[in-house]
């Protein structure tokens, strides 16, 4: 099992670039120890801003910041980032374009048992309606290595959202096919297409292996940028496999399934199943407890994906 | 230049771009006319060629309703044509829409949504400090919008890092669109709060353009914590039957009263 949580690549990778590049910047909200920035805000104090208990403030001094030349990284909360400054996130980064990069930390149901005020099952909704603004869901630490990497070359917004915990690596170090905003074909297959997002890929890709056993042969696309998502990709499946079944840490509405749904129904009609958290509050538990509730998980996957074919 | 000259031009543009429109919010435009003209006129190290120089100075307008003041100050000093301003203005897919908006040039950051601009200027003031730059950072505020709970997160961190380079107006006209502040929501102690925060406060009546000045310049002496300028000023200043009106926020002039404001404007110039 690997240990190593995304957050703490993010940390890493900005602590090796900040080294050289003066004008990358890291904010938090009070939430560099819950954030994986501790090393980051030691060993970088004149690159690192404390904001305090602000998230809208958080985001507003970061599109300054960005106004002026600097590289802003904004890393707090998902839940809280993605709600409470979302006005910030729309006029202040995605309208105003300014190159600001919004960390959602612990996202979707990460913070398990403290409820939903701390979830974010909402964020490929809220983040993702906003023009301009590009919304990221990478699946494990190889990935989320090379999209951080990737991004600090552009200049535009995005939203970035991890887990809290580490997952199971979906890749292997040395061999971690990325392309931005392209999704990766985690296996290919001709019977069935899953698409999924976040950490949630794993469980697509163990679905998909069982499924094999069984004779189903299953491709499975990791669509970590959900925004811009890839559409050529989703047509293609669309027309090569006879049912898409998309699986996300997210609500039912305005999540990474529904815009695969939007894109099939007018290009490529085919059976699609959005397999998301319910359009009402969770139950209590861990992640992988809540996964397991909503079958969002491997076997929920398996079980969707024989019943439906 | 004489900068009471040049406001009371800028308020018959006002008027004309409002009237000619037939929209804009002509109360806080007026209000907040003198601030701009001394910063653009004077304070400011900006100019239309200049807009990418990493020293300029840096303005937020964050009631950025009060835009149509902004547009003929910065058409007036050639940011852009001030034909394609009055031709355009909020029409049919203009740029140049009902609040400030970054694609045009002058405008740092877009606002409209009140309870922003502050926390966007404590960013810009931040970095410059960390860039070791020696460009300062104005923002002007409504006093209705200090209602806005952002804006006190803003207040709370320019003291905390002790940004110097920062100076914030509060435009205190006492009318927002319901009626007077303290009838929608008390606002009278905004010297007291803003000192309670860490600020360095100068209260000064707002429509004197060397009253502004003077605070300016005493905001760029002041060291260790930013300044605000309580700015008491008349809304709809300049134009008699304009004046303290409420209803008067986003109200568009008849033919006669454009007529009527224009001479008036006219006479207070003869008289400087």
């Amino acid at each position: 099992m690997n240990k190593i949580a995304n957050k703490q690549v993010i940390n890493d990778v900005l602590l090796e670039e900040s080294a050289k590049d003066k004008d990358i910047i890291v904010l938090c909200s009070d939430s560099r120890g819950s954030a994986g920035m501790k090393s980051y805000a030691e060993q970088r104090p004149e690159q690192f801003v404390e904001v305090g208990i602000a998230e809208q403030n958080l985001v507003g001094i970061s599109a300054g910041l960005a106004a002026c030349g600097k590289k802003p990284f904004a890393v707090s909360p998902a839940s809280f980032l993605s709600t409470r400054s979302m006005e910030q996130a729309k006029v202040d980064v995605a309208y105003s374009n300014t190159n600001v990069k919004l960390i959602g930390i612990s996202g979707g149901v990460s913070y398990g048992a403290l409820g939903m005020t701390h979830h974010s099952a909402t964020d490929i909704a809220t983040m993702g309606s906003m023009p301009n603004m590009r919304v990221y869901l990478p699946s494990d630490r190889f990935q989320t290595e090379a999209l951080i990497r990737s991004v600090l070359k552009d200049e535009k917004p995005a939203y970035i959202r991890i887990g809290r915990n580490a997952v199971e690596d979906v890749y292997e170090e040395g061999n971690v096919p990325f392309e931005l905003d392209k999704a990766t074909l985690v296996k290919d297959g001709t019977d069935v297409t899953i698409i999924a997002c976040g950490e949630l890929v794993g469980d697509a890709k163990a679905a998909a292996e069982e499924l094999a056993g069984k004779g189903i042969s299953v491709r499975v696309l990791d669509m970590y940028c959900v925004k811009p998502i890839d559409k050529e990709a989703i047509i293609k499946a669309a027309k090569e496999t006879k049912l898409i079944v998309t699986v996300e840490e997210h609500t039912m509405y305005g999540g990474m399934g529904s815009m695969v749904a939007q894109i099939t129904a007018a290009n490529a009609p085919v059976k699609v199943i959005n397999l998301t958290l319910p359009d009402a509050p969770v139950v209590t538990g861990k992640s992988r407890e809540i996964f397991k509730y909503y079958g969002l998980d491997a076997e929920g996957i398996v079980k969707t994906v024989t019943e439906q074919l | 230049m004489n900068l009471e000259a040049k406001a009371l031009d800028i308020r018959k543009d006002i008027i004309e771009l409002i009237y000619s429109a037939g929209c804009g919010h002509i109360g806080g435009d007026l209000s907040v006319t003198d601030i701009l003209v001394d910063l653009y006129y004077k304070q400011m190290n900006v100019a239309p060629d200049k807009m990418d120089d990493p020293n300029r100075d840096r303005f937020v307008l964050s009631k950025g309703h009060s835009v149509e003041a902004l547009y003929c100050v910065l058409a007036d000093r050639g940011f852009f044509d001030k034909k394609e301003l009055f031709d355009t203005y909020s029409k049919y897919l203009s740029k140049y829409i009902g609040h400030p908006n970054n694609k045009i040039n002058g405008v740092e950051m877009n606002t409209g949504s009140l309870g922003h601009g502050l926390s966007v200027a404590v960013g810009m003031a931040l970095a410059g400090k960390m860039d070791k730059r020696d460009y300062r950072v104005y923002a002007v505020m409504g006093d209705g919008e200090m209602a806005e709970g952002s804006n006190w997160e803003a207040v709370t961190a320019g003291a905390h890092y002790g940004l110097d380079n920062l100076t914030a107006f509060v435009d205190r006209n006492r009318l927002q669109i319901s009626g007077t502040t303290e009838e929608v929501m008390t606002a009278d102690d905004q010297e007291e709060r803003w000192a309670a925060f860490g600020w360095n406060v100068i209260s000064i009546p707002g429509n004197n353009m060397e009253a502004i000045d003077d605070a300016v310049e005493e905001a760029k002496k002041t060291k260790g914590k930013p300044t605000v300028i309580i700015a008491n000023t008349t809304k709809g200043c300049g134009v008699s039957f304009i004046e303290n009106k409420a209803a008067w926020h986003h109200k568009v002039p008849t033919e006669a009263e454009y007529q009527q404001a224009l001479k008036e404007l006219d006479e207070r110039r003869a008289q400087l």
